[in-house]
Order: structure tokens, then sequence, then C-alpha cells
């Protein structure tokens, strides 16, 4: 069923002014039905696991139960992300529990100001091989090339 | 009633289409050098790009990087070097200007991010761990979120001049009526809103990634998504620019990954960081065990590492012999090691917790169901190996396979030879003047990888912005009745099904139309039986492919028959027809060639020989409105 909305805690994503699942799923998945106000996997056997609607939901509505067509039932892989890690707890068939923690990035998110610190470049240097902040950025004083 | 649906017409000077790894390093490049020079750059993908294309999941290694700075654990190493490597590993065939262009610049995509936040490990000194000669070691469940908020500042910053645009499908790009060879902009629809989107522009950067699919995966039931690649890829590059009659190489190079079996759990840190033996059922190395075979793909099988394509094909003698499957990954026999090796018991304890969240870490950070596979079959990666098996054959340009477009080179490395080809020099134009690819769309330029993609995707946006800048008095000739003619081919599916839904009692069972889902599985059918799938052991011959383009063909004509329900389907009815040019063009290009050059990728059972004599690209070219295919060979031109 790969993933699916628990449907007591789906609540439309009421609070926000479109569903977060809606939002992100890469295959256009996740659909919000309107009259019940909860969010379903449209088309289940498009889904890739990838877990972005289930890492999404602020309401930690969404799970996955992994291909019924080669999976056994009964384990589960669920994250918990936050803004630096993400928390994994992994439950086996037989009931052994792991969990895991993994950093996810170094700085706040929203921070990233791509252009920011390298010089504006003149219409001339658009000739040129060099890209932003290169030769320097990558310790080298030249860009490689042939020596012919 | 016909579907309607308002026309958005948006004028740019810049259209970037994609926001994956090669789009997001275009967005921010053309964002900086377009920004003084107040040149508008528009950009578009068919998802939210924060979790958009295969590394929407994340990824636990960028598998491209050189280390020029000497600042890595292992392995520092030159361009010269790459280019040597990728040349081999893609069996003799390489644009090696474009791979050696990809290799000067990728150090410096990935020291942004490395600013921009990626958690890269590193030693106590600081330096990159590397697990092989190019991989370096990354904790990336964030790696397309962090990139794609990268692009989205760089965007931003353009003020008005800057724009993304989200849940667009790109069906078609926008030929000059003036000039043929011209590329000038492209169309789709929103799968959101009742909106047709009209892009016209000085310069298009189509990097829409690669494509899934078209062969038939291994599962069939829920898992039909699960194949390696990302579903979501539909082969829009290739198809787009074929239409366009932009010149494709390499199109019959497919990829065919060894991963662990059903769920693709990745097996590059397996091999490299963690040194694990992988076995056939009888617990004897496959690897090594077939040199006389080998032999006759000389002078590759002497390469170090050995190719991609052979070490495949070695798991395909095994499966002749009778000996596999099951191939075995000999995850506890790593813990076997560090037991005989490690003494001290506190060391050992402390070695094996590392080791155990670092494996479990390689399949979270990119393949999550790996993950899964092992708690639902009870199996501890310490104890009990894995098995292995190769997938589906996927169309990936920036993978360890060559599929893409014919593009220039950088004027520095390119071969005057190539370069005549081209109607205007342009660093990563294809053969359609103002069309410029990257990533999965570059063929012939292997092992980008994620960090290359970004790299090149970086290239391509720079060059994008020179084009545009150069040709700032050109504008675009499109008339209201092409548009018009578009509009009603992209919605054609929702009217079809509206008209005939009600004829039958069940509207999925209809004899005036067929289903997306439905027209796929007939593509993959054909692709999976007779061009080389794994249902024939990657085998195919000129006999079994002249048939699959006959039954192909018919798909061709039901193109026009394919209906959809609602925008949501609609997209799966272009992604079906993407697919469907992907799928000939393969076949067209593995008919014209008269060898097995990658013999763990497909086999032709008429030529199984490698033939050095003819070491030459085998190009494609389609003129959509005489119905004309063009097989055109280029010569293989060494810059080394
Ligand atoms: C399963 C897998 C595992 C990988 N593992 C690694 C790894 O471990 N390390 C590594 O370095 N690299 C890895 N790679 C390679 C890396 O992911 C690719 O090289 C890279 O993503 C290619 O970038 P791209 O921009 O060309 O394509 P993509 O990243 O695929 O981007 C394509 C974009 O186009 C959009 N799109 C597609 N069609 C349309 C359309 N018609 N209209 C609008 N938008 C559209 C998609 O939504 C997507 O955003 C892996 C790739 C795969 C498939
Ligand atoms: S994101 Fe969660 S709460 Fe919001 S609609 Fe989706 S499942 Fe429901
Ligand atoms: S797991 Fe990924 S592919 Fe599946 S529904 Fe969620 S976001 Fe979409």
């Amino acid at each position: 069923m790969p993933s699916f909305v628990i449907a007591e805690k789906c609540d439309g994503c009421k609070a926000l002014d479109r569903t977060a699942c809606q939002y992100i799923c890469p295959n256009d998945l996740m659909v919000l039905d309107k009259e019940r106000e909860k969010a379903y996997n449209q088309e289940p056997e498009w889904c890739w696991e990838c877990y972005s609607c289930v890492k999404i939901c602020p309401q930690q509505a969404i799970e996955i139960r992994s291909y019924a067509d080669f999976m056994p039932l009964g384990a589960s892989t669920i994250p918990l992300r936050g803004s630096e890690d993400i928390m994994w707890t992994i439950k086996y068939r037989d009931g052994r529990i792991k969990r895991f923690k993994y950093k996810i990035r170094t700085t706040p998110e929203g921070s990233i100001r791509a252009l920011e610190g390298f010089p504006e470049p003149s219409p001339e240097d658009l000739k040129n091989p060099l890209l932003m902040g290169e030769p320097n950025i990558m310790g080298v004083d030249e860009l490689p090339t042939l020596k012919k | 009633m016909p579907y309607e649906a308002e026309t958005v017409e948006i004028e740019t000077d810049v259209l970037i289409l994609g926001g994956g790894m090669a789009g997001c390093g275009a967005v921010v490049e053309a964002a900086y050098w377009a920004k003084p020079l107040g040149l508008k750059v528009t950009w578009v993908d068919k998802a939210a790009v924060d979790r958009s294309g295969p590394v929407a999941m994340g990824l636990s290694a960028m598998n491209t990087y050189m280390g020029l700075d000497g600042k890595v654990t292992q392995n520092p190493r030159r361009p010269e070097r790459f280019v040597e490597y990728v040349t081999n590993d893609q069996m003799g065939l390489a644009r090696q200007d474009l791979v050696y262009d990809v290799a000067r610049h990728v150090d410096s995509t990935v020291k942004l991010f490395d600013k921009w936040g990626l958690p890269i490990w590193k030693d106590e000194a600081g330096n990159y761990v590397k697990s092989g000669e190019w991989q370096v070691m990354i904790s990336g469940e964030s790696y397309k979120v962090i990139v794609a908020e990268a692009a989205k500042s760089a965007i931003e910053a353009l003020g008005d001049k800057g724009q993304l645009i989200e849940r667009v499908y790109i069906t078609h790009l926008l030929k000059d009526e003036k000039e043929p060879d011209r590329v000038c902009g492209a169309v789709g629809f929103s799968v959101r809103e009742d909106k047709f989107y009209v892009f016209k522009a000085k310069a298009v950067l189509c990097v829409l990634g690669g494509a899934v699919h078209v062969f038939r995966p291994r599962s069939q039931g829920e898992g039909f998504g699960r194949s390696w690649m990302a579903p979501f890829l539909g082969g829009s590059t290739y198809a787009l620019t074929l239409l366009a009659g932009g010149e494709l190489t390499q199109m019959d190079v497919t990829f065919v990954p060894p991963r662990f079996r059903d769920t693709y759990g990745p097996v590059g840190t397996f091999f490299l960081l963690f040194k694990t033996p992988a076995t056939n059922a009888y617990h004897e190395p496959y690897v090594g065990a077939y040199p006389d075979e080998l032999a006759k793909w000389g002078p590759y099988d002497k390469a170090t590492p050995v190719p991609t394509p052979l070490r495949n094909y070695e798991m395909l003698l095994a499966i002749k012999e009778a000996k596999a499957p099951p191939f075995w990954m000999h995850t506890e026999w790593v813990v076997q090691r560090f037991k005989e090796e490690i003494t001290d018991p506190k060391e050992l304890k402390k070695k094996l917790k590392e080791w155990e969240s670092e494996c479990w870490e390689d399949f979270l950070d990119m393949t999550i169901s790996a993950a899964t596979w092992w708690a639902a079959h009870n199996v501890d990666p310490a104890e009990q190996p894995s098995e292995l098996q190769l997938s589906e054959p996927v169309f990936i340009g920036s993978h360890a396979s060559s599929v893409g477009a014919w593009v220039c080179g950088p004027d520095d490395l390119m071969p005057k030879e190539y370069a005549d080809i081209f109607p205007e020099q342009y660093n990563l134009m294809t053969t359609l003047k103002g069309l410029f690819t990257a990533g999965c769309g570059v063929g012939a330029c292997a092992h980008k990888f994620s960090s290359g993609s970004h790299a090149q995707g970086r290239i391509a946006g720079k060059s994008v912005v020179r084009y545009a800048y150069d040709h700032q008095d050109y504008t675009p000739n499109v008339s209201e009745e092409t548009i018009n003619k578009l509009k009603e081919e992209v919605y054609k599916p929702l009217n079809l099904y509206e008209e005939y839904k009600n004829y039958t009692t069940q509207p999925e069972i209809n004899p005036n139309y067929v289903s997306p889902q439905m027209f796929l599985f007939r593509v993959q059918k054909i692709m999976g039986e007779y061009a080389g799938g794994w249902e024939t052991n990657y085998e195919t011959s000129n006999v079994n492919l002249e048939r699959a383009l006959w039954k192909l063909n018919f798909c061709r004509e039901d193109m026009g028959k394919l209906a959809a329900k609602n925008l949501h389907e609609l997209l799966r009815a272009w992604e079906a027809r993407h697919r469907y040019w992907v799928a000939e063009a393969c076949v067209r290009t593995r008919l014209a060639r008269k060898e097995s050059r990658w013999p763990g990728y497909y086999l032709k059972t008429d030529y199984l020989k490698l033939d050095e004599n003819e070491r030459k690209f085998i190009n494609l070219k389609y003129d959509a409105e005489k119905n004309e295919w063009q097989v055109i060979e280029r010569p293989m031109i060494p810059i080394l």
C-alpha cells in the first residue's frame, strides 16, 4: 500500500493554505478527499516509498506499509525529522526495535543565500569557462585544462 | 463540454525546464550571470523542487569528486584520470571533452554544498572522507532540500526578473517558425489548475532527467513503482529533444544496476567503504571467475576497475552456469572480519556500533524500503547475507551509462571535428540553436552523478545566459495557430474520456480509448520481451528488434487514443507518450549497432562480439513532419 494516511490523525492540513503531502509528493500521488477532509494516496502502485510525504506531514498521519507483492507484513520504518537531525525507529516483524539518528544539515533552515559573498561578474567574463567562485573556491589557482 | 483551460503566456530571456540536480545548479549559475545583465530567468518543474527527481529521498554519497586541493582522506585525483576511468567504464566510448569539463568543475559545486549546509563526512583534519576513487560520503537525507533552497534563493535575488513555477508538466518544445533549427520555448499544463502554459524564450535549458518504466520493471503489483530509478522520471528530456529535431546519442546504452533484490538498496558503500564480499549461491566469488569469457571484451577486461557492464556480465555468466541466483552480499562476513582484526573488546564494540549505524544510514538516506526489507524479513545484516539482483534497464545519462543528447563541448577541449557539427558554438548546446541540456540529458558523458550533474547544470546555466545575452534582439516566432493546436493536443485525452466514458457501464474498459497505464504496459511488454529487458536476461537480436518496431508502431498509432479522467491522469498520459519515444529511439539505435559492446547492459545474440575497428557513437535524429528517422555515426575522438 506504500504510503497510507491514518484517518484519525489527518486533519486535512486545515492550518495551512495547502495540504503538505499534496504539495510535496514528487509523483503527484497525495490528494485530499474534500468531503472527508482527509488525504489519501490515489495511485499506490506508482509510489516510490520516498517518504517525502511522511516526513512533511505536520500531524504525523502518514506511514508506509511496504509493497504487499513482495514484503511480509508487520515491519515499519518511521522517521522523525527535526531541523538538524532525523531519528529513525525501525520495528522488525518479530518485534525487535532499532533506533538511529543522523545529521541532515549544518546550517539553519532557510538561511542559504547562494549568490551572497561572490563578486558581481561582468559580461566580458561570460566568455571564459569560470563559474561562480572559481577557481579559488576549489582551493586551486587555475581551472585545469589540457596541456597542449 | 470540452475541457476549458486558461492560456498563460510567459515571455522570458532564459527558460530552465526541470528542477532536479542539473536544474538547481543551472538556476544558481544563471541567476548569478543574469542579475547584472538584467535578464529574466523562468524556472519550471512538474513537482515541488524541494523533493523532486531521484534525490527526493536523499543520497548517502556524492559519487563524483576529484579533490583537486588534496584535502581528501584518500585518492586525490585529476580530470585526466577521471576521463580515462569513464572511457574504460563505458567500454571505450565517451565524449572526453565533456567528461573532462565536468571533472574540472565538480569540486567547486561540492564546496558550495558544504557551504550551504550539506553534512559531508570529514576526518579530524577536515578532509572529505572518500570511500573510493571518486565518492565522498554524506549524511544526505536533506540533500535535495538544501540544493533546492540555494536555487530558490538565487531566483529570489533576481526580484521580478526571477520566477519559479511548480506543478507544470512540460509536453512540447516550441520551434521558431522562421528558423526551423531553433528552439524558442515550451508548452505544458498545470496539474493543479486549469491553466495551459506557453513559455517563449531566447534560450532554453531542458533538464528533465532520465527515463525509467520504458522497460518492464521487475515488480508488477503494488511494488510497480519501486523501480530502482524514481518512477517520476519519464524521459521528457530525450523525447522533447528528439521531437524537436535534435540529435540523440547512445540511446542503446541503458544502465542495468546491480542492487539489493526487490527494493534496490544501493551497493556502492557496501562494496567500497565496507569491502563487502559478493558471491554466487555457493558462496564463491563470481567477480573474476570468468577471465576467458571477459577477455573477449578486451582490452576493457584489463581496465581497473573492471567496467560496470563487464561486472554485470559476470553475474549473467553465473546465472547461465546455474550458480545463481541467489547472489549473496555477505554483510555478515564484514562483521566476522572486524572480529578477527580487532582484538580489544571495547574497540570492537565501538567499531560494530559504528558500522551498524553507517550500514543502516546508507539505506535510510536513499532507499528506505531496503531498510524495511531487513526488518520485514527479520534479517540483521550483521548476522545474515542479503541478495543482489540485476534490475530493469533504465535511461540515465548521468550514471554508469551514456544515453542523451549530442551536445557541443567547451571550446578549449572539443575536437574540431565535433565543433563543425553545431550551428553555433555554445558549451552544452544541442544540435538545435537555443536548446541546451545537462545532467541526464547529456549523452556519452557518464559518471556525473548528483554532484557532476549539478556542476554540469551550472556550466549550462552560464552558457544559456551567454546565449540569451548574445541574441538579445531575437524574438520568438510562434503563431497563435500553433499554440492553439498544441493546446488541443495536450488536453485531448481529457476530452476523449468525456466524450466516450458513458458508452460503457465501466468507463475503464472502453473500445474508444486506452488508459495511460495499459498503454504503458504495452510498451513495457514489447521492450521487455523483444528489446533486451530482464525477461530475456538482457538479450536481443535484429529479428527481435524488428518485431519490436512492428508492434511499437501500433502503439504509436494508438497514442492519439490515450484518455484521461482528470489532470493527474493527463500527467500519466503525457509521461506515457514521452516514454514511447524513448522506447522507439532505443530500439532503432540497438538495431543500428552491429556489435555487443556492453554485454551486461544488453547483448545482441546475432553480434556477440566487440568490434574495436568500429568504435563509434550511434546517433539518431527524427523529422517529425516527414516521419523520417536518420541514423548518424560519429567517430570517437580521444582528447588525451
Ligand atoms: C536511484 C538513483 C540513485 C542514485 N544514487 C546516487 C548516489 O548515490 N550518488 C550520486 O552522486 N548520484 C546518484 N544518482 C544520480 C543522480 O541522482 C543524478 O545524476 C541526478 O539526479 C541527475 O540530475 P538531473 O537534473 O539530470 O535529473 P533529475 O535530478 O532527475 O531531475 C529531473 C527533474 O525534472 C522534472 N521533470 C521531469 N519531467 C518533467 C516534465 N515533463 N515537466 C516538468 N518537469 C519535469 C523532475 O520533477 C525533476 O525535478 C542516483 C540516481 C538514481 C536514479
Ligand atoms: S500532510 Fe498530513 S495532515 Fe496534512 S493532509 Fe496530508 S496527511 Fe493530512
Ligand atoms: S512516499 Fe513519496 S512517492 Fe509515495 S506518496 Fe509519499 S511522497 Fe509520494
